[in-house]
């Protein structure tokens, strides 16, 4: 599995390549940041005059004064709630439980040729596939859509903490050894600090295929939520209702991508940048 | 001479390549005394690095014996340091968690184990940097931490592989004047590998030179000089002699026609 360096994969809201002087880089993130409102800007007057030109899209004032709508009536916020209250819990459930699996994987070759064939195999079926069977055996409620969710987060993170569990550095190993560490010393004092970059990696995956997951499952089976609300407005050819639950999911999936990276940075700041 | 320190008794070691056996040592033997210092020089390839795993307890030979202190190597242990060519520190810690590392391991209390890093930092010349992470440090600073973190855990050996290889010559020198200095201060037996005929003779009681294909010793040269050893110490005739017979131990082990060198002047 290939892994990317997810800062390097962020948007140029931060320097690209080359390092360079404090002084330059905060210039150059200043003019960045304009050009990224500069960009949104063109782009919502393009939207604008797109609807202008007769395509059935709604202006944005349209979409502004319904998000309005929809907020002061406290639907907006129920929506969310509800949304949230799915994708934290299982992602929180299906990193917890990636971690230990992935260490344990990565630690013990006998655990590893156990599990392997279940995660390959569970990797290769698209999460909301198991949504049917799932609403079948855990009923209509919360479970199933929690339990795709948290599958969803599971596999991604558990294949990066295994990897890197496995990427360990040798010679880091046998410096503690000769330290005197024995094996649970090593593992604690070695193994966890030194995959934390990597189950990062896999948080952030997790996290991505978690919100992606938890939108199309409350699209077939919910009865509150963003994906539910949109999924209603469709039936009334409600655009603008269906534009707020767009930008509303693209908003919150974004902030917490950027409130996983602060915590990624703070916890990784060891590692070297190249 | 009393008990070795070190005892290399006929060690061999074989690794098995996808179908044939690669000899990396052959019938190495080689005793070491308490707090000498010995370095080992050889073309690359030739089992060294095979050889101070062995002793650290990070390989098993498969035949002969490697004795510390009179008992045969099991595993590693704290009695014996090593430092490896690629530093090793743990990047997540910074300089002072690095030199306490080992000491943790052994339970020393929270007090005593900053006493004793500071020590060893001041002893490397690193206590002003005891804070940073190892991404901030030089390769130089680097190794001087590594040293600090082996010294700290009171080994009685030290086992060092290239420590110096990966550093520029400037450097190089001024880390051997160092680690002479440390070591004048704080006896050890120390076995150091390394490729530079030079640094082998300026730092050794006694240099080991090995061959390859079998891994082998081909000659075991004294250095009479005296410690301490001051830079001028490498401009001196006897160096000089030292330097030629080491070289040619090294480079003409063929038993081809040996060309004396030209004695460079060293870097200062
Ligand atoms: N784990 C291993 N598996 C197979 N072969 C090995 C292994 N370790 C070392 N060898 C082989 O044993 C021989 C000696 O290796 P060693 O690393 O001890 O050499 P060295 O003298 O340290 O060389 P250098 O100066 O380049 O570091 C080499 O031919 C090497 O390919
Ligand atoms: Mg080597």
């Amino acid at each position: 599995m290939q892994l990317t360096d997810p800062r390097r994969a962020a948007p140029a809201v931060t320097t690209g390549g080359t390092p360079a002087p404090a002084r330059r880089r905060r210039r150059w993130r200043g003019r960045s940041l304009v050009l990224n409102l500069v960009s949104i800007v063109l782009g919502v007057a393009g939207w604008e005059t797109l609807a202008l030109l007769g395509y059935t899209l709604p202006t944005p004032a349209a979409v502004a004064r319904r998000a309005g709508e929809l907020v002061a009536d406290g639907t907006l916020a129920d929506d969310v709630r509800a949304s949230l209250r799915r994708v934290v819990l299982g992602f929180a459930l299906g990193t917890a439980a990636a971690v230990p699996v992935g260490f344990l994987m990565g630690w013990y070759a006998t655990a590893r040729a156990l599990i392997e064939p279940w995660i390959q195999f569970f990797r290769t079926i698209p999460p909301l596939a198991i949504i049917p069977l799932a609403i079948v055996l855990m009923g209509i409620d919360e479970t199933p859509k929690v339990f795709v969710i948290f599958l969803a987060a599971f596999l991604a993170c558990v294949i990066a903490t295994f990897q890197g569990v496995v990427d360990v550095n040798r010679t880091l190993i046998d410096a503690a050894r000769v330290l005197g560490a024995r094996d649970l010393s090593i593992f604690l004092r070695v193994v966890i600090p030194a995959s934390t970059p990597f189950i990062f990696v896999g948080m952030r995956v997790g996290l991505g295929s978690a919100w992606a997951t938890l939108v199309a499952a409350e699209l077939i089976a919910a009865q509150s939520g963003l994906g539910y609300r949109m999924q209603s407005a469709q039936l009334y050819y409600d655009l603008p209702t269906i534009f707020v639950g767009l930008i509303s999911i693209g908003v919150l999936g974004l902030v917490m991508d950027r409130l996983l990276l602060l915590v990624e940075r703070r916890v990784t700041g060891w590692q070297e940048r190249r | 001479m009393a008990t070795p320190k070190i005892s290399v008794r006929s060690v061999s070691k074989t690794f098995d390549l996808a179908g044939h056996e690669l000899a990396a040592l052959q019938d190495v033997s080689l005793d070491i005394a308490d707090n000498e210092f010995v370095t080992v020089v050889g073309p690359s390839g030739c089992g060294k690095t095979t050889l101070m795993n062995i002793l650290a307890g990070l390989e098993e030979p498969t035949g002969g014996h490697a004795v510390v202190d009179g008992r045969e190597v099991s595993g590693p242990g704290p009695d014996r340091g090593v430092i490896f060519q690629q530093y090793a520190l743990f990047p997540w810690l910074t300089v002072r968690r690095n030199v306490e590392f080992g000491l943790r391991e052994q339970g020393v209390g929270r007090r005593e184990r900053r006493e004793l890093a500071d020590h060893y930092l001041r002893l490397v010349g690193l206590e002003q940097f005891a804070d940073a992470l190892p991404k901030t440090l030089s390769g130089g600073m680097r190794q001087r931490c590594a040293i600090a973190r082996a010294y700290a855990v009171n080994p009685s050996i030290l086992l060092m592989d290239e420590p110096f290889g990966a550093l520029d010559a400037l450097t190089r020198v001024n880390l051997q004047e160092q680690l002479l200095q440390t070591w004048n201060e704080e006896r050890r037996t120390v076995l150091f590998i390394t490729h530079d005929v030079d640094e082998a003779v300026f730092l050794a009681n006694r240099v080991v030179v090995m061959a390859a294909r079998p891994g082998r010793v081909f000659d075991v040269i004294d250095v009479d000089l005296p410690y301490p050893r001051p830079e001028e110490a490498r401009l001196s005739p006897e160096f000089a002699a030292l330097r030629n017979r080491v070289w040619r131990a090294v480079h003409h082990q063929d038993g081809g026609p040996a060309v004396v060198p030209q004695p460079s002047v060293p870097t200062a």
